[in-house]
């Protein structure tokens, strides 16, 4: 449990956010064209890391906006915060 | 050798105080090689441990543990032990686990306080109705046990539940299991470390895997803190970790690590002598031998290796207690703890081979492992002796995520995952 940052509506309570999972997963652009493997790796495959991970958050409960964190998932420190389409904070 | 614990072992250590008991494991520095290294000293890892030298003759075993044994999920879940579940694939795994709970005290030569006092789960809408009707059919077609209760049933079974069509979710009826119940988790890790030991088994605790050896597809061994070991067959049984694990071998595993937390009350005189589970509204409760309430409550909706748990879960698990069993309206909690559970798409367990040769996983049991703790550690045992699958644990390969031969527990199981 822990406080985030909406980039639309300022700092409220993680309860009116859903997590979306891991981030920059790329749906493929030709799924057709995709083996079983590969549609395994996009459907089911993820780091899962322990540590800094970038994820996507919902703010569910708000304004319903899709937006990105990044997220220290041992200690649930939030390093950062940036829109979708924008391109993650190198420096952490 | 290890003495037996009976009676008159217990009467003569009476006689000096009990401070003559002879050390149930030993706490030895690791090899330089292993035939066998089991990663994870939990009561999977334990018991995977004590097969593979029991019914596979492999005597060179280590089992490292990064903290100490049964300090992960085994000693922080609700001790629930059942076997209903819908499929046949999930129905076989775990009544052969609950076929091996129910001699186990024997076996091991350990009381691990098994305790068959039945696990009823609660129906509370007509889908549930149909649904977990559904569900004992299938179970009694897969030979287990599992009867439909109507409301007064369970009423007669369990008193104290309210079951007065007023409340928000009223209870329409609930199955029953008869042989399900409650073991004692610690006393699980304990009996298996014990008879692993007596079989010579290394159990390296305080040892924490840095990295896995790899040369091509094969695998050589870790790096530990306790320094290089070697193995050429290694099996991970880390459950939250297993993806931490996977990322250092360079496999990639379809888990999510989230948080799941329990909680406990002040203990009280007997009042509940079963497990009563609840799907839709998320609470399960049963009472310890000491008196205290262990109560079950829901995953985190986020990934996270914290094992803490966040209050709104618990409020909310507590919340639909109380209105189950409005008695409880003025008990405290004493404690509350998490453990972090790997969750897999299907919400069923990974017991498999993987693309490396000699490595192999046992992970994805999410929220319900413990249950499953005798029969994962015999035919994980068994995948690895063999380098091929026992076929109760077939349907569980890491492969079934790209075949798409999933099996999907997902609210097929008793309780929500």
């Amino acid at each position: 449990m822990f406080l985030i940052n909406c980039p639309y509506c300022g700092e409220r309570d993680q309860t009116e956010f859903s997590c979306g999972g891991e981030a920059h997963l790329e749906r493929p652009k030709q799924p057709t064209e995709l083996s079983d493997d590969q549609w395994a790796e996009y459907l089911f495959m993820r780091k899962n890391i322990k540590g800094i991970q970038y994820e996507r958050w919902n703010h569910t409960h708000g304004c319903r906006k899709w937006f990105n964190i990044v997220r220290d998932t041992s200690n649930d420190k939030i390093h950062a915060v940036y829109k979708i389409g924008e391109k993650p904070p190198v420096k952490i | 050798m290890k003495n037996k614990y009976s009676i008159y072992s217990l009467i003569k250590n009476a006689f000096s105080h009990h401070e003559n008991w002879q050390r149930a494991w030993r706490d030895p520095e690791p090899k330089k090689e292993y035939d066998t290294i089991i990663i994870g000293g939990g009561g999977h890892g334990l018991a995977t441990a004590y097969y593979l030298a029991k019914k596979h003759n492999i005597k060179n075993i280590a089992v490292v543990e990064k903290g100490w044994i049964g300090g992960g999920n085994t000693g922080r879940n609700t001790t629930i032990i059942r076997s209903n579940y819908l499929w046949d694939a999930s129905a076989g795994l775990y009544d052969h686990a609950l076929k091996i709970w129910e001699g186990l005290s024997q076996e091991l030569n350990y009381n691990i306080m098994f305790s068959q006092r039945g696990v009823m789960n609660l129906a509370h809408n007509l889908q549930d109705v149909r649904d977990l009707k559904r569900r004992t059919h299938a179970n009694r077609l897969n030979g287990i046990d599992a009867v439909w209760l109507n409301t007064e049933e369970v009423k007669k079974f369990c008193p104290i539940i309210n079951t007065s069509s007023n409340i928000r979710y009223p209870v329409l009826g609930g199955t029953l299991q008869k042989r399900a119940g409650t073991a004692r988790h610690d006393a699980v890790a304990w009996g298996y470390a014990r008879a692993a030991d007596t079989m010579g088994v290394d159990i390296i605790q305080n040892c924490e895997v840095k990295g896995i050896k790899r040369n091509g597809d094969q695998v050589e061994g870790i790096e530990t803190t306790k320094g290089y070991i070697k193995s050429k067959k290694i099996g991970v049984v880390a459950a939250g970790h297993s993806s931490v694990i996977a990322n250092m071998a360079g496999i990639r595993l379809p888990l999510e690590s989230k948080p799941l937390q329990a909680l406990v009350s002040e203990p009280v005189k007997p009042i509940i002598d079963t497990v009563v589970m609840s799907n839709a509204v998320h609470a399960y409760v049963s009472q310890s031998d000491k008196g205290e309430l262990v109560i079950g409550a829901g995953t985190d909706a986020y990934i996270s290796y914290t094992q803490k748990g966040s209050h709104d879960v618990a409020e909310g698990t507590l919340k639909a207690i109380l209105e189950l069993y409005p008695i409880f309206s003025r008990m405290k909690m004493l404690r509350q703890w998490g453990g972090i559970v790997d969750i897999c798409p299907d919400a069923s367990p990974i017991i498999s081979k993987t693309n490396i040769k000699g490595l192999y996983f046992n992970c994805g049991w999410g929220t319900g492992g413990f249950k499953a703790t005798p029969g994962s550690g015999d035919l994980f045992a068994y995948t690895i002796a063999n380098d091929e699958p026992h076929k109760l644990n077939a349907a569980f390969n890491l492969n079934r995520f790209v075949s798409g031969d999933l099996v999907d527990e997902h609210g097929a199981a008793a309780v929500a995952h």
